[in-house]
C-alpha cells in the first residue's frame, strides 16, 4: 500500500508544479501533522521574538553574511543541535514502537512511516549532527590553535556553512512535503532504483546529501589549506597543536573521500532521472558496484568523524592532568596511519556479499590492523594521567567515560572485522550496538567533552557544572541501558530495522532499551538545561583571563571571546605546547605598539547561492523542470557575479585595536 | 616555514623552452598508441594494450612536469605530497574496486560464464 | 622533548632570549593559499574521475547483448579530438608566457584561441554523442554505454565549464588587466585546463584504445 498515489497533475499543472499535489502532503499521518503544527508554531515565535526585538539586522549582518570563522563555528554548532533534536526525536520513536510491537501489536508507527524514520535518523546523525559538530569545533579552534587570523579562504568558509545548511533544510523538507528515503541511510540499489522506489523520498535524500556534500567538500579544502598555510612563525609540523593535527588528517580524509559519495550519487541520480543501467538488475548493471563505491566513502567517512575528536581527548587529558601530552610523536605517526588505513577496510562492510575467502580476509586483515594505532592511542592517553595532578573538570569526565565506552566499542569491532563472526552478526541489533557504542561513546561524547571545554573561549563564561553533571551521568547510564539490550539481541540473531515482532521473549530487552533512550533524552533535556541556567548565571561564571583551565595551546593565550582579529599580534611559537611554554618563560602580553589589520569583509553571496540550491534541489526532487533550470542559472549568474567584486577585505583601525585591547588589559589587572 | 614563503609564483611557471619540449613529447606520446592501435602492430592486442597503457603513464608524468609544472620545491612540497596521496588512493580505488567486483561476480553470478557482455 | 624545545635563532631577540612576537607582522599575502587550495580541490576532483574509471572498468565489458567499443569507436575522430585538446594546451601555455610578460593583448589573443579549440573539442564530442544515439547506442543501452557517457561526458561539461570560466576571465582581464588577483585566477585556470588534459590522457588510452583491442 502507498499512501502517495501517482501524482494526478496535467497539463499545464504537471509543467507547472512537476509531481507535486495536495496529496503530496502527509495530512493522514497524525505524528506528523501535530509535528507540523508544533514546528511552525516554534518557529512563528521565533521569527516573532527576532522582529520584536528587531534583531534582523544584527542576524543578517553580523551573522549570516560573516566571513568569521568563530561565528561560523558557532553556526555549525546550532545547525547540529537543532538537527540533533530531530534525529533524537526519531531514535526515541523508534524505541518505543520497538518496545511496544509485540504479541501482535502493530505499535504506533505504520511501515511507510517507520521505515522513513530509521533512514532519516541514520543520515540526519551522520550528516547533519556529527558533522557541523565537527566541523564547527574545528572551525572555530584550528585557527586559534595556529596563532591565525582567520581560515585561508574566509569567504568559502561562509559559502559551505551555508551549503550543508541547504542540505538540511532539503532533509527537513520532506518531513512535511512529500516523504523521505525508506531505504536506509545508504540507500541501496535496487531498492533504492526508480523501478522500487518512485517517489521522491530517495530523490530528497540525493539532493540533500549532494548540496551538503559541496559545503563538506569546500570546507575540507579550506581547512587543509589552512592548516597547511596559515601556521604561526615557529610552529613546524611537529610542534603543531595536537587537535590540528588530527583535524588536518580528518580534512585530508574529506577532500578525498566525498568526491566519491558525490560521484556514485550522482550516478544513481543518473539511474532514476535518465534510466541509465549503473545499478540495474538487468542491462548490464550492477548493484553490488553501489555499494562497493559507497562504502569506499563511508569507511574514511567514520574515521573523519572520530579523528578530530581524539584531538580533542589528547588536548583535554593533557591540560586536565597538567602534563604535556604522552608520545606527542606517536600519537601523530598513530593518526596519519589510521587515516590511511581507512582507506584500505571498505569491504568489511560487506563480507556477506560473497567475494570469497581471498578478499575478505584481506580486509578482515586491514581491519584488525587498525585497532593498534587506536589502541597505542588509548596508551597515550592513560600515561599522560599516569601520575598527573587530574582535575575531574566536566571535560576530563566526559574523556574518562569515553575511554571506558569506546574501549568496548573497539573490541565489538574487532570482532566483526572476522570473517566468519560477520557473517552471524551481519545486519544485525549487535551491528547497531558496535556502532552506536563507538560513535556515541567516542564522537558524542567527544562533543560533550568539546563542548564544555571551549564554551568558556567562545563566550566568555564557563558552562555551569551542576546541569552538566547531571547530564554527564544520566548520558553515560542511558547509553549503556539503551544499547547492551542490543548486543544481546544481535548475538540471539535479531536484525535491524524491525518494525514488528513475533517472539515475546525479546520484548524485555526491547524495554530496557526503551529505558535507556529515555533516560538519554533526559540527558539531553539536562545538557539544553545546562546551557540555559549558564546563560542565565553568566556573570558569576564569568572568566576574565582568558584561560580559565590553564590550558597549554595558543587559543588560550587570547581573551575569552577573542576580539574579531584573533591576536593582535601574531605569536611567534617555540614548542608544542605553545601557550604552556609562553607561561613558563614568563611572557609579557605587549601593551603598545599596536598595528592596524586586514580582515576580510562580510558578503550574502554564501547564503544566496545556498538558498538558490534548495529551490534547485525543489525542482529537481519534484520534476520542476523550470524552477531546477533557472535556479540552475541563477547561481551560475551569482557565482560569476562574486568574482566581479575585487574588493574583499577592509582595515580594522589603529585606534579600534587598541580599545579592544586597552578593554582587555583593563580587565586583566582587576583580576590582579 | 609557512609565513615567510612570499615568493608562492617563484618558480611554478615554465618557459617557453620547456612549453615546446612538453608538448612535442605529448606529441609523439600521443601518437604512437593511436599508430599502435590503427595499424594493428602486435598481433597480440595484450602486448599492445601494456605497451599504450606504459605510453600513457608517461604522458601523464610529461604532462606534470611540462604544464603543471609539478616538483618537489612548490609549496613547500605539499603539492608533490598532495599528488602522491592521491595516486594512492586513485590506485586503490580502481584496483581494489576491479578485485572486488571480479570476485563479487565470479562468485555471485555463477551460471553466466562471467560473461556478462551478452547479458540483458 | 629537547629538540621540541629548541629554539630557532631567528626567534630570540639581542639578549638571546626568545622572542614572542616579531618586530613586523609576518603576512599572508592575499591569495597565498589560493594555489594550493585550488590544487587540492583537483586532487579531490580526481578522485571523481577514479570513481567513474572503476565504474568503466567494471561495467566497461557489459553489453547486454547490444553494441560494444569496437562497433561504436571512431578512432580517426578520437584522434582529432585529442589534437584540439593539446592544442588548446600548448596555446593556454603561450597565454601564461604572455601574462608573464605582462603583454594584455597577447594574453587575450591566446586566451581566445584555447576557447575556440576548447570548444571544437566539445563539438566533436557533441557530434560523436549524437552519432551513438542516433546508432542506438544511447546512455541507456547497456551498462557499458553508461559508464562510457559518465566518464566522457563529466569530462566534457568539466571542459564546459572551463570555457565559460576563461570567458569570464576574458571580460575581467579586459575590464581590470593583468592584475595580481586576475594573475592568480588565470594560473588557477591553467592548472585547471592542464587537469582536463591529464584526464584525457587517461580516456583515450582506457576507454578509446583498449576498447578497440577487445
Amino acid at each position: 500500500m502507498s499512501p502517495h498515489p501517482a501524482s494526478e497533475n496535467s497539463g499545464i499543472w504537471k509543467l507547472i508544479f512537476g509531481r507535486l499535489d495536495w496529496s503530496s502532503l502527509p495530512l493522514h499521518e497524525p505524528i506528523v501533522v501535530g509535528t507540523f503544527l508544533m514546528v511552525a508554531l516554534g518557529g512563528a515565535v521565533v521569527l516573532g521574538l527576532v522582529t520584536k526585538y528587531r534583531l534582523w539586522g544584527t542576524l543578517w549582518h553580523d551573522w549570516f553574511t560573516t566571513v568569521d570563522h568563530k561565528r561560523i563555528g558557532i553556526m555549525y554548532m546550532i545547525l547540529g543541535l537543532i538537527m540533533f533534536l530531530r534525529g533524537f526525536a526519531d531514535a526515541i520513536m523508534m524505541r518505543l514502537q520497538q518496545a511496544m510491537a509485540f504479541n501482535g501489536s502493530e505499535g504506533y508507527l505504520n511501515a511507510h512511516h517507520y521505515d522513513q524514520i530509521f533512514t532519516a535518523h541514520g543520515v540526519i546523525m551522520i550528516f547533519f549532527v556529527a558533522m557541523p559538530m565537527i566541523t564547527g569545533i574545528m572551525n572555530y579552534i584550528v585557527p586559534l590553535q595556529i596563532g591565525a587570523r582567520d581560515v585561508s579562504f574566509p569567504f568559502l568558509n561562509n559559502f559551505s556553512f551555508w551549503m550543508t545548511t541547504a542540505g538540511a533544510v532539503i532533509v527537513m523538507m520532506s518531513l512535511f512535503v512529500g516523504e523521505f528515503a525508506r531505504t536506509g541511510w545508504l540507500a541501496y540499489p535496487p531498492l533504492s532504483g526508480i523501478a522500487y522506489s518512485p517517489g521522491v523520498g530517495v530523490d530528497y535524500y540525493i539532493w540533500g546529501l549532494q548540496i551538503a556534500g559541496i559545503g563538506t567538500l569546500l570546507s575540507g579544502v579550506n581547512l587543509v589549506a589552512t592548516i597547511v598555510k596559515m601556521r604561526a612563525p615557529g610552529m613546524t609540523m611537529m610542534k603543531l597543536p595536537i587537535f590540528t593535527w588530527t583535524s588536518l588528517c580528518a580534512n585530508v580524509l574529506i577532500v578525498a573521500a566525498f568526491p566519491v559519495l558525490t560521484a556514485v550519487l550522482a550516478l544513481l541520480s543518473l539511474d532514476r532521472y535518465v534510466g541509465t543501467a549503473f545499478f540495474t538488475n538487468d542491462m548490464g548493471g550492477n548493484p553490488m558496484m553501489y555499494v562497493n563505491l559507497i562504502w569506499i566513502w563511508g569507511h574514511p567517512e567514520v574515521y573523519i568523524l572520530i579523528l578530530p575528536l581524539f584531538g580533542v581527548f589528547s588536548e583535554v587529558t593533557s591540560t586536565f592532568s597538567s602534563k604535556r601530552l604522552f608520545g606527542y610523536s606517536s600519537m601523530v605517526y598513530a593518526t596519519i596511519v589510521i587515516a590511511l588505513l581507512s582507506y584500505l577496510v571498505w569491504l568489511h562492510h560487506f563480507f556477506t556479499m560473497g567475494s570469497g575467502a581471498s578478499v575478505n580476509s584481506f580486509f578482515g586483515i586491514t581491519t584488525m590492523v587498525i585497532s593498534i594505532p587506536t589502541g597505542a592511542k588509548l596508551f597515550n592517553w592513560l600515561f599522560t594521567m599516569y601520575r598527573g595532578r587530574i582535575r575531574y573538570e566536566l571535560p576530563m569526565m566526559w574523556t574518562v567515560a569515553f575511554m571506558l565506552t569506546f574501549t568496548v566499542g573497539g573490541m565489538t569491532g574487532v570482532l566483526l572485522a572476522v570473517p566468519p563472526a560477520d557473517f552471524v552478526l551481519h545486519n544485525s541489533l549487535f551491528l547497531i550496538a558496535h556502532f552506536h557504542n563507538v560513535i556515541i561513546g567516542g564522537v558524542l561524547f567527544g562533543l560533550f567533552a568539546a563542548i564544555n571545554y571551549w564554551w568558556p573561549k567562545a563566550f566568555g563564561f564557563r558552562l555551569e557544572t551542576t546541569w552538566g553533571k547531571r547530564s554527564f551521568w544520566l548520558w553515560v547510564v542511558g547509553f549503556w541501558v539503551a544499547f547492551m539490550p542490543l548486543y544481546v539481541l544481535g548475538l540471539m540473531g535479531v536484525t535491524r530495522r524491525m518494525r514488528v515482532f513475533d517472539d515475546p521473549s525479546l520484548q524485555i530487552w526491547f524495554q530496557i532499551a526503551a529505558l535507556g533512550a529515555v533516560m538519554i533524552a533526559a540527558g539531553i533535556a539536562c545538557m539544553f538545561i545546562q546551557f540555559a541556567v549558564s546563560i542565565k548565571n553568566r556573570a558569576a561564571l564569568r572568566d576574565t583571563t582568558g584561560d580559565p583551565w590553564d590550558g597549554r595551546t595558543l587559543e588560550w593565550a587570547t581573551s575569552s571571546p577573542p576580539p574579531d582579529y584573533n591576536f593582535a599580534f601574531t605569536p611567534v611559537i617555540h614548542d608544542g605546547d605553545a601557550w604552556a611554554d609562553m607561561k613558563k618563560r614568563g611572557y609579557q602580553r605587549p601593551l603598545i605598539g599596536y598595528a592596524a589589520i586586514h580582515m576580510p569583509s562580510n558578503t550574502g553571496t554564501g547564503v544566496i547561492i545556498a538558498g538558490l540550491s534548495v529551490a534547485f534541489s525543489v525542482g529537481m526532487i519534484w520534476y520542476m523542470w523550470w524552477l531546477a533550470g533557472l535556479s540552475f542559472l541563477a547561481i551560475l549568474a551569482v557565482a560569476i557575479g562574486h568574482t566581479f567584486n575585487y574588493k574583499r577585505d577592509f582595515t580594522i583601525p589603529k585606534d579600534v585595536v587598541e580599545r579592544i585591547e586597552g578593554e582587555r588589559s583593563t580587565l586583566l589587572a582587576a583580576k590582579g | 616555514m609557512s609565513a615567510h614563503d612570499h615568493d608562492t609564483h617563484a618558480g611554478t611557471h615554465g618557459t617557453m623552452g620547456s612549453y615546446m619540449i612538453g608538448f612535442g613529447l605529448s606529441l609523439l606520446l600521443t601518437a604512437i598508441p593511436f599508430w599502435l592501435v590503427m595499424d594493428k602492430t602486435f598481433a597480440n592486442p595484450q602486448v599492445t594494450a601494456f605497451i599504450i597503457m606504459g605510453f600513457a603513464v608517461v604522458q601523464i608524468v610529461v604532462h606534470m612536469i611540462y604544464f603543471l609544472h609539478m616538483n618537489t620545491r612548490s609549496e613547500g612540497g605539499w603539492s608533490m605530497m598532495a599528488l602522491i596521496f592521491t595516486l594512492v588512493l586513485v590506485v586503490i580505488t580502481l584496483s581494489g574496486s576491479m578485485w572486488v567486483m571480479y570476485h563479487l561476480n565470479a562468485n555471485m553470478m555463477p551460471h553466466m560464464e562471467h560473461d556478462m557482455s551478452q547479458m540483458p | 622533548m629537547a629538540t621540541r624545545s629548541q629554539i630557532d635563532p631567528a626567534f630570540l631577540d639581542n639578549d638571546g632570549k626568545p622572542l614572542f612576537h616579531l618586530g613586523e607582522e609576518p603576512h599572508h599575502p592575499e591569495g597565498s593559499s589560493t594555489a594550493l587550495g585550488f590544487w587540492i580541490y583537483l586532487m579531490s576532483d580526481c578522485l571523481i574521475f577514479a570513481c567513474l574509471f572503476a565504474t568503466y572498468a567494471v561495467l566497461g565489458g557489459n553489453y547486454a547483448a547490444g553494441p560494444g567499443p569496437r562497433d561504436l569507436f571512431d578512432l580517426n575522430l578520437v584522434a582529432l579530438n585529442t589534437a584540439m585538446l593539446l592544442f588548446s594546451s600548448i596555446t593556454y601555455g603561450f597565454a601564461m608566457l604572455a601574462m608573464e610578460k605582462n603583454r594584455v593583448g597577447a594574453t587575450q589573443g591566446w586566451l581566445a584561441i584555447t576557447g575556440l579549440f576548447g570548444l571544437a573539442f566539445l563539438s566533436i564530442e557533441l557530434y560523436e554523442f549524437a552519432h551513438l544515439i542516433h546508432e542506438g547506442a544511447t546512455p541507456q543501452r547497456s551498462g557499458f554505454l553508461s559508464a562510457f557517457f559518465a566518464l566522457v561526458g563529466t569530462h566534457g561539461l568539466h571542459v564546459s565549464f572551463g570555457i565559460i570560466w576563461l570567458v569570464t576571465l576574458m571580460v575581467q582581464v579586459g575590464k581590470k588587466g593583468l592584475i595580481a588577483a586576475n594573475q592568480r585566477r588565470l594560473m588557477c585556470l591553467s592548472m585547471f585546463w592542464h587537469f582536463l588534459d591529464v584526464i584525457w590522457i587517461g580516456v583515450f588510452t582506457f576507454v578509446y584504445l583498449m576498447g578497440m583491442l577487445r
